[in-house]
């Protein structure tokens, strides 16, 4: 079985946000919709303060809590962990809204364009009106991982049917793909490292880590 | 080794309004309505046009939430999901409880106990429906179904001991009911808020709760009680016992979906360990 699932290294995360303009640019989110967006975090107390980056995004979970309330089943984990939204589906309830604990999910009520009512040209090309009125999020560019299956290509190596996201991250602080794969470049890094996954006593199971140390016991 | 376990980017929901507040808010009604009309119906009365009125404001509810939502052409989607969705169980006993609500209007009035039966049902799917909105820390909570199906039961019972009055005559078993129910009422209230408390929900959503307990104990609960004392005297104090019972059962609920629905937020268990190791002071100061 495949398990598609996705490493964030805070560790090299800059928190440039290239991530999200590169979804942004990808999947043609209209203004004030980030499917995936870069928390700049500040703990600590004076003198001992730090900043974090922390990217979130759908954690395209095990037991996704949005798929269980859907009522409509336009909500569906798919065999190799993706979760999709048949947006001719979806009455647009903000039920799956509501039970996301990771705010991953959108509604847009109305077409909308970064510079007023005229779409940019990429936008007049990209907008969508199924995903007016219904709830969307990231995909993990399924159309990409779609492609691997016709071309025979690895996601998570190859470019074209890696995440955008992935592809774009200066840093390389994210790494994509198969966990079930002792061999993948994913399961190698979270084998090598210490990791933890967002409110995981929810019992959702996300499938997006977040590596903050190396494994002593490896090293 | 640093860690931080604050909540962060914890905020109201945005997508639910008054519309699904009034969905809850006449569900529970309605539902506690149906429910006390029928059951106490043996004192004397016909509970008939109180059913109705319980039915409609089951409609409204409904109604309501159909306004709200994206698609509402696509509305009859919404069955689509019975095997774990509480929203489409919620939509399976609505059209059940009509069903046998204008089955026991226009054939059988013996109906009129399976209408009750499924009224409780509909505000059990109701409850339901919060409990299973795992963003919402304020709705997962399992005190929070037992709040919303308590305060159902009670508006029902405030508005019954209303409309008693205005279609037959007052019932003094029905104020004793609305006094265990007002008690029970303020037993979830506090056992709710309290489980909010343990189980660390956002600050924010908890202080929302806060600053309307006052006026829900007082208004809600206290002044209610007193009423209903003052009832055995004169009997329309009871009506306005029903009022303040239905009234702040109604705007706590408001409070619940619109304004303490804070989000999960996320978290920071471990900071990244960045860079070269500390020198270890111990050394270096000897």
């Amino acid at each position: 079985m495949t398990r598609y699932a996705m490493a964030v290294d805070l560790r090299r995360c800059v928190g440039c946000q290239t991530c999200t303009a590169a979804c942004k640019q990808s999947n043609a989110t209209p203004p004030g919709v980030q499917w995936r967006k870069v928390l700049d975090i500040e703990s600590g107390e004076f003198p001992d303060v730090s900043r974090t980056f922390l990217p979130v995004a759908c954690m395209h979970c095990d037991e996704p809590a949005c798929e269980e309330v859907c009522p409509t089943t336009a909500t569906q984990k798919r065999d190799d962990g993706l979760v999709t939204i048949d947006y001719d589906l979806c009455i647009g309830c903000a039920n799956c809204v509501m039970a996301c604990p990771y705010d991953a999910r959108s509604i847009v009520h109305e077409e909308k364009h970064a510079y007023g009512d005229k779409p940019m040209a990429n936008e007049a090309i990209m907008f969508d009106p199924a995903r007016i009125n219904v709830s969307t999020k990231c995909t993990f560019c399924i159309d990409r991982i779609d492609l691997a299956k016709e071309t025979g290509q690895t996601p998570g190596v190859d470019h074209e049917v890696t995440p955008a996201c992935v592809n774009s991250c200066i840093s390389g602080a994210m790494v994509f793909g198969d966990i079930e794969d002792p061999d993948s470049n994913i399961s190698k890094l979270l084998s090598e490292t210490q990791s933890f996954r967002q409110s995981e006593e929810l019992g959702t199971g996300p499938g997006v880590y977040y590596i903050w140390d190396k494994n002593d016991e490896k090293v | 080794m640093k860690k931080s376990n604050s909540r962060i980017t914890s905020r109201v929901q945005r997508n639910w309004d008054w519309r699904a507040a009034a969905n809850f808010i006449g569900g529970g009604v309605g539902s506690g309505l149906i429910f006390w009309s029928v059951l106490l119906s043996p004192l004397g009365y016909d509970s008939l046009l109180l059913m109705l009125l319980g039915l409609a404001l089951v409609g409204a509810g409904l109604f309501c939430v159909w306004l709200e939502i994206g698609r509402p052409w696509r509305a009859l989607n919404v069955f689509k999901h019975m095997s774990t969705s509480w929203m489409s169980r919620e939509a399976m006993v609505a059209p059940l409880l009509f069903t046998a609500g204008a089955a026991s209007w226009l054939f059988e009035p013996m109906l009129a106990w399976p209408t009750a039966l499924l009224a409780i049902l509909f505000l059990y799917t109701q409850s339901r429906i919060l409990l299973a909105d795992k963003g919402i820390p304020a709705w997962r909570h399992p005190r929070c179904a037992q709040l919303v199906i308590t305060t159902g039961m009670t508006e029902g019972c405030g508005l019954l001991l209303l409309a008693l009055p205005l279609i037959d005559t007052h019932q003094p078993w029905s104020w004793a009911v609305m006094l265990i129910l007002l008690g029970l009422r303020a037993l979830a209230w506090r056992h709710y808020r309290a489980g909010l408390k343990q189980t660390s929900a956002p600050p924010a959503c908890q202080k929302k709760f806060a600053a309307i307990n006052p006026q829900f104990l007082w208004l809600g609960h206290i002044v209610p009680v007193i009423l209903l004392a003052l009832a055995f005297i004169q009997a329309e104090a009871a009506m306005l016992a029903g009022i303040l019972a239905f009234g702040s059962g109604a705007w706590m609920k408001y409070i619940l979906i619109c304004k303490a629905s804070f989000i999960q937020g996320f978290n920071m268990p471990h900071l990244p360990v960045r860079g070269q190791p500390t020198p270890s002071r111990t050394v270096s100061a000897t």
